[in-house]
């Protein structure tokens, strides 16, 4: 078996591990470099140590958009599950038509963030003309703008995910449930949710780790105004990088700090619900 | 055995597809005559410069490559083209603070016969060394753009301020005649006088930029320099005048405008919807593309902007340029010669120059152009016409600003002082304080 395995690896393995080296491992070893450099372009960059990051984190810009992020990852990650698995307890039921509505609900995750981003700018500041105000009002409109965008377009595919979770949910175990007299929602509970828990890990995973990459919608949407208050890190990567001389080393940095942040969540997250997962 | 060939076949093909995207072309190398790719700045003549390419080509057989960068994007698209093996041998920068970024790509072009035929030797950007680094090669001006249907309607009213356009020369009589006119907007068959103030994220810079270049310049004047590391935005109530003079007498509740984009702005003022509007040479096709525009070529002219600075009824238009041609240090020698004699040819042969003032619409400050050949189209004329009038024209030296964050947070300040959630004190604050912060940065 080995020795097939370490003939074949060439055919086999070697093609992808290069393309993962080109596409992956040298643009992230060389982006870690360049956090530590000051440079216009890839090619003439220069050593010059942490100042990048002190310059990073000595500008408020950076942590307002953290704090930002994470008040917005806290709630979009919240309501996008709870309504995703609604969603998906919904149309697991034997009602008419769920294929239809599957579809319709997973239609938003199809379009592109900046188009999404334009057209719900439009409508939300079509329905907020009747107060007389925009977006840009106020930092909690952009907020709240951002969560209904966001919520639009994950709610479908994690109600994707969920429905295949539900209907993997052995019937034996729920007919057990019920003639053993179980209500309906300590079903729910203790039987059905315990064992999507494999889903539930990985729709937290997916919302979590969007939520804190957000960008385009948020570029779109409010462009980070007023005043930068709805800048996510994202974005403001993007602006050190693009908005101001010399400071593209700054936006290397701080993105590898918001690598940092997000791996580090993110995994945590995963070592955390994985220990939820029971076997039926 | 059949299937093992089969196999390293396609574990072959799959490692050669993967393969495929770096071998670069690299056949098409002219070593002796060189290669010219331009970097072009503006979408809206995209055509025109591959148009440009081509004739070039078919001319002297050397090869020209134009890329667009889309709106807004240049600084990006220029970032990953100029990393490249075959990078841009000709871009552009907007000024010292460009200059200050690509400074380690800009090739000393004091000797190029294109520099030499430029008419106004200062116009072009200078290093520390003193040699040349960026060449203008169009000027352009900005003021306030006004619709004289409207305004002839106006005068032609009992009880106008003033009767004829000549006689706006200063900010009171700018104010007493907007505000009237405003109180009279529905028997002037207008929704406002002023066009939306847009400050929608990213289309403030009309603002941030243009106007702010008024009261910024005055401070740099009133103190005898050319730049500044900190500014205490002394004029700042100068433009405060004029900036509510726009938000109060607009087509639109200055709550709403941070809805409102300059394309919105534009537009209203095409469909006569307004009389004035504040912009620049540029946006005469942005005003006549409109479908359905009702403004008639010959009633387009400048106002300069009034905001009340001293000795402002000899005061003349904006103008200056932000568009510097550069050449690429780092391309190879020939290249950067072959680019050199293409820049040379753009502005001394006969073809090269009907496309820069025609096609392009540009007035090339060199002197290789005659008097009449200017462009034709009306804002072009009213913004030659008011440089030739005697009037003091404002530099544009809003090129020293100090970045686009400078640039982005004067610009969210005012949104918030127009929908009435700063006071204007704050906005000063802002730009106080981000100019110092954002110049400090550039020092380093």
């Amino acid at each position: 078996m080995e020795k097939t395995m370490k003939k074949y690896f060439p055919v086999f393995v070697l093609p992808t591990l290069i393309a993962f080296l080109i596409a992956f491992v040298v643009p992230f070893v060389v982006g870690l470099y360049l956090s530590f450099c000051e440079f216009t372009t890839v090619t003439n960059a220069e050593f010059v140590g942490l100042s990048n990051y002190i310059k990073a984190f000595s500008n408020k810009d950076f942590l307002n958009a953290l704090l930002f992020t994470l008040g917005f990852a806290a709630v979009a990650v919240v309501t996008i599950n709870i309504f995703g698995f609604l969603l998906a307890l919904m149309l697991t039921q034997k009602l008419p038509g769920t294929n239809l509505f599957r579809t319709v609900f997973f239609m938003p995750n199809l379009i592109g963030g900046i188009v999404l981003g334009y057209i719900w700018q439009s409508m939300i500041n079509g329905v907020l003309s009747k107060f007389g105000v925009t977006m840009l009002f106020d930092a909690k409109y952009g907020f709240w703008g951002l969560i209904i965008l966001m919520n639009w377009q994950m709610i479908g595919y994690i109600m994707i995910i969920y429905i295949a979770g539900l209907q993997n949910v052995s019937t034996d175990v729920l007919e057990a449930a019920k003639i053993d007299g179980a209500s309906r929602i300590q079903t729910l509970f203790r039987i059905t949710i315990p064992m999507i828990m494999p889903s539930i890990t990985i729709c937290l995973f997916l919302t979590i780790s969007n939520s804190f990459k957000m960008f385009d919608q948020n570029l779109a949407l409010t462009g980070g105004g007023p005043s930068n208050k709805t800048t996510m890190l994202a974005l403001d990567i993007y602006k050190s990088f693009y908005d101001k001389v010399g400071f593209e080393g700054v936006g290397q940095a701080k993105a590898v700090v918001f690598f940092v942040i997000v791996a580090g969540i993110a995994m945590a997250q995963l070592v955390l619900t994985r220990r939820k997962e029971v076997e039926s | 055995m059949k299937k093992k060939v089969l196999c390293t076949i396609l574990g072959a093909v799959m490692a050669l597809s993967t393969l495929a995207g770096c071998g670069a072309a690299n056949d098409k190398a002219n070593d002796t005559v060189g290669n010219v790719y331009y970097m072009n700045f503006k979408p809206e003549v995209t055509e025109v410069w591959e148009e440009i390419a081509e004739v070039y080509t078919k001319e002297t057989g050397v090869e020209v490559k134009v890329v667009t960068a889309a709106g807004g994007n240049y600084e990006s698209t220029l970032k990953s083209e100029i990393a490249k093996t075959n990078a841009p041998t000709l871009f552009q920068i907007n000024g010292p603070i460009g200059y200050q970024a690509w400074k380690d790509y800009c090739a000393d072009l004091s000797d190029t016969e294109f520099y030499q035929a430029l008419s106004d030797k200062e116009l072009a950007i200078k290093g520390e060394d003193g040699g040349v680094y960026g060449v203008p090669y169009t000027i352009e001006g900005y003021g306030i753009i006004y619709n004289l249907e409207i305004m002839n309607k106006y005068f032609a009213m009992d009880g106008a301020v003033v009767t004829s356009m000549d006689e706006i020369n200063s900010y009171a009589t700018l104010k007493a005649v907007t505000e009237d006119m405003q109180s009279k907007k529905d028997d002037l068959g207008i929704k406002g006088v002023f066009a939306s103030t847009s400050l929608l994220p990213g289309e403030e810079w009309r603002w941030q930029t243009h106007l702010a270049n008024l009261p910024v310049n005055a401070e740099y004047v009133a103190n005898g320099v050319s730049d500044m590391n900190e500014i205490t935005f002394s004029y700042a109530d100068n433009f405060k005048n004029i900036f509510d003079l726009y938000l109060n007498n607009s087509t639109t509740e200055p709550k709403m405008l941070g809805s409102k984009g300059v394309n919105d702005s534009m537009a209203e003022f095409a469909l006569g919807q307004c009389a004035m509007v504040q912009n620049g040479n540029w946006a005469w096709g942005q005003i006549a593309d409109v479908s359905g525009n009702v403004v008639k070529e010959e009633n387009v002219g400048f106002l300069p902007i009034y905001m009340g600075l001293s000795g402002e009824e000899s005061q003349g238009l904006c103008v200056g340029t932000e568009n510097y041609f550069c050449i690429n240090s780092q391309a190879s020698e020939v290249d950067q010669k072959a680019t050199a004699d293409f820049v040379y040819w753009l502005i001394n042969s006969e073809t090269g120059k009907d496309y820069m003032v025609n096609k392009l619409g540009n007035v090339a400050p060199f002197t290789t152009f005659a008097d009449d050949e200017k462009p034709s189209d009306p804002l072009a004329k009213s913004m030659l016409a008011s440089m030739e009038s005697g009037k003091t024209a404002i530099p544009w030296i809003f090129t020293t600003f100090p970045s686009q964050t400078f640039k982005d947070n004067f610009g969210s300040a005012l949104l918030e002082y127009a929908q009435g959630t700063m006071e204007w004190s704050g906005v000063v604050d802002v730009v106080v304080e981000q100019w110092k912060t954002e110049k400090a940065l550039i020092a380093d």
